[in-house]
């Protein structure tokens, strides 16, 4: 149990740490890094929580596609130091007031709920008719699930992948 | 048995699918191995793949055919599956004329084209949402880049992105719905669906009406359905007018076949809910369809007002249900199809680089310049706009009389009024055609000779389906009577 906590809080001051230098950073390369860092933490905190489907998830999916396209915008953006280019005084308090309500509205909400958590017997939270919460965790069983009931579906979607794939090389290519 | 047993009997139902599945394949590796300039018959690839799933639809039918538990090839879904095929194919014939004004890369263009089919293939005869909703984002994908295909223009491009955001938004609504179905019912399978919504567990269960309501916002966007309409005059305008016309049918033939298959099947027990939302869909989408189409000053803007207009009569017939509704789609849906395609193939043929014949004053005196296509364009217009003796005025008349039948009077009457308003719009265009004085004529562009017997064969079809349509009606009717 208690190499559980320390685990948590581990990861928990990575993630937060990752995430606070990756708004703080002024070179966006850094950023886009940290965020791969800040994303791998929260991937090992969800194997802490026993979900380790939406850890791999997590990490196939946001550390892995999601952040290639952001490092391909910002290289191909030719984005520079911010610190080049950084904007008057008075033009950051706008956003920064926006920030700071939007920061205040996500406390408040993740109180409320830790609250209600802690209340236990959330309505919202208990599993829907025929989803066996446990079948649902095991990647075992969402492997099994995925090539028998859904391998149609499965399959459909390499089309659809092939379409996109197609559609984005019409679109971008140079004309000859 | 026959021959389509060989590859094992759980894989009849989508053996049409793969047929132009593997087609769209070909035309990509073909593409690739292509030599640069060397000039290579794709759309061929293409035809034979639509044949093949043309045959396998005929000795699948009747059959039931049932594949990986989500494929279910009724007569219905295969009669829709045969006119998206055959809008597939009248679409590749009209194809290489528009490929060499516009540039258009023609490997791409057609696996693309032929993607799109198999998508919507697929959707016709897909009893789950998961499969459904692949099958729209299949097409809806292959059908964004064919719209902004002619890159080397503005208007496409734009054109295009407001389709693909407005796209992607619709099909997040549609997803949205799944999610809330699968919430409820512990399963996205429709029969599952129809069985819980049956069993009145779910009765008065708001969450059931958000998940209607998000599953018919993403369906009628897809439709043009108004107020979901917004995307159409422009993206309709952007595409190449080939292949305007294959999505302002195909899309159509498919998004109803889901609409009936989601709204008649699995949803009827909840008539008296989604009734009045379809009711007011119908309404709208025909009164601005007819009204704003008699504004418009260019001709594609002007036809895909009309299709919105059309898609209103479809939704009266959804609207209508019961044995005579839903026949009454199919036979709308063939109509329309080959009367749309013809229309806007007749505005894909006249159209030059230097010319682009899309504005109305463009067709005065054509009958003088282009008799042949004048007559052709008129046949198309008239069967539009239902007159006698052309199939549209008996799927119209059809529509009408299965509205009347299930009591729906009023749509029937505010359908014939927005006809009667929709007529003007389409015979200012003969009269212009006819009436008005022979211009300097730009020089017509040489007409292939396989497009205009698709075009004779097709102004045929309306006359005889318009004079004799018992056997198409017979059949309509006798496939969705397999529906259950």
């Amino acid at each position: 149990m208690a190499t559980d906590l320390l685990l948590f809080y581990l990861f928990g001051a990575i993630a937060a740490g990752a995430s606070l230098l990756v708004v703080l950073g002024r070179n966006p390369m850094h950023s886009v890094l940290l965020l791969i860092v800040s994303f791998a933490a929260l991937a090992a905190i969800y194997i802490g929580l026993e979900a380790p489907f939406a850890a791999v998830v997590q990490i196939i999916i946001y550390a892995g596609a999601i952040m290639v396209l952001f490092l391909f915008v910002v290289m191909l953006l030719n984005a520079h130091r911010e610190d080049d280019a950084a904007p008057p005084a008075g033009v950051t308090s706008g956003p920064l007031r926006a920030g700071g309500v939007l920061a205040v509205l996500l406390v408040a909400e993740l109180v409320w709920a830790l609250r209600r958590a802690a209340r236990g017997g959330d309505a919202l939270l208990s599993a829907g008719p025929g989803a066996d919460p446990a079948a649902l965790q095991s990647v075992r069983a969402l492997g099994n699930r995925l090539f028998t009931e859904h391998s149609l579906a499965f399959e459909v979607t390499s089309i659809l992948i092939i379409v996109a794939m197609v559609g984005a090389v019409v679109l971008a290519r140079r004309e000859s | 048995m026959s021959s389509v047993s060989i590859i094992g009997p759980a894989l009849n139902g989508i053996i049409p699918v793969l047929c132009v599945t593997l087609a769209g394949l070909a035309c990509m590796l073909a593409e690739a191995f292509r030599q640069r300039d060397e000039r290579m018959p794709i759309g061929g690839l293409g035809v034979i793949g639509l044949c093949g799933a043309a045959v396998a639809v005929m000795l699948l039918w009747g059959r039931r055919a049932e594949s990986f538990g989500v494929v279910r090839a009724d007569d219905f879904g295969l009669f829709v599956q045969l006119v998206i095929i055959g809008v597939g194919l009248l679409t590749i014939v009209f194809s290489p004329k528009a490929i060499e004004r516009d540039r258009l890369p023609a490997g791409e263009y057609y696996a693309l084209l032929l993607f799109a089919v198999a998508g919507m293939m697929l959707m016709a005869v897909a009893t789950d949402l998961l499969v459904i909703f692949l099958a729209l984002e299949v097409f809806s994908l292959a059908l964004y880049v064919l719209t902004g295909l002619r890159r080397h223009e503005c208007a496409s491009t734009e054109g295009a992105f407001k389709y693909f955001v407005l796209g992607g938004f619709a099909s997040a609504f549609f997803l949205y719905g799944i999610a809330f179905t699968y919430g409820l019912v512990g399963s996205t399978h429709l029969d599952k669906v129809t069985s819980a919504v049956q069993a009145q567990a779910l009765t008065g269960n708001p969450l059931l009406l958000v998940a209607m309501g998000l599953l018919l916002v993403g369906l009628a966007f897809k439709v043009a359905a108004v107020p979901f309409h917004m995307w159409t005059p422009d993206a309709y305008e952007a595409a190449p007018t080939v292949v305007t016309g294959f999505m302002s049918t195909a899309v159509k033939a498919a998004g109803f076949a889901v609409f009936a298959r989601v709204v008649l099947l699995a949803l009827e027990p909840l008539r008296a809910e989604w009734e009045p939302v379809i009711w007011v869909l119908a309404v709208c989408t025909m009164i601005l369809g007819s009204v704003v189409g008699v504004a418009q000053t260019n001709l594609k803007r002007m036809l895909a007002y009309s299709s919105i207009a059309h898609g209103g009569y479809l939704l009266v017939a959804l609207a209508a249900g019961g044995e005579m509704g839903r026949a009454s789609i199919l036979f709308y849906l063939v109509v329309y199809a080959i009367t749309n395609v013809g229309a806007f193939a007749v505005l894909a043929l006249l159209s030059t680089r230097e010319a682009p014949m899309e504005h109305l004053d463009d067709y005065k005196g054509l009958w003088h310049s282009s008799p042949a296509l004048a007559g052709l364009l008129t046949i198309f217009l008239l069967s539009l706009g239902g007159f006698p003796p052309t199939a549209g005025f008996v799927a119209k008349w059809y529509v009408f009389s299965a509205a009347v039948g299930a009591g729906q009077s009023g749509l029937a009457i505010i359908g014939v009024l927005t006809s009667v308003v929709s007529v003007f719009f389409y015979l200012r265009i003969v009269v212009m055609m006819y009436m008005s004085e022979k211009q300097e004529a730009a020089a017509l562009p040489q007409l292939p000779g396989t497009a205009l017997a698709a075009l004779s064969l097709s102004a045929v079809a309306l006359f005889y389906l318009g004079v004799f349509p018992t056997r198409l009606l017979d059949l309509a009717a006798r496939s969705v009577a397999g529906m259950f």
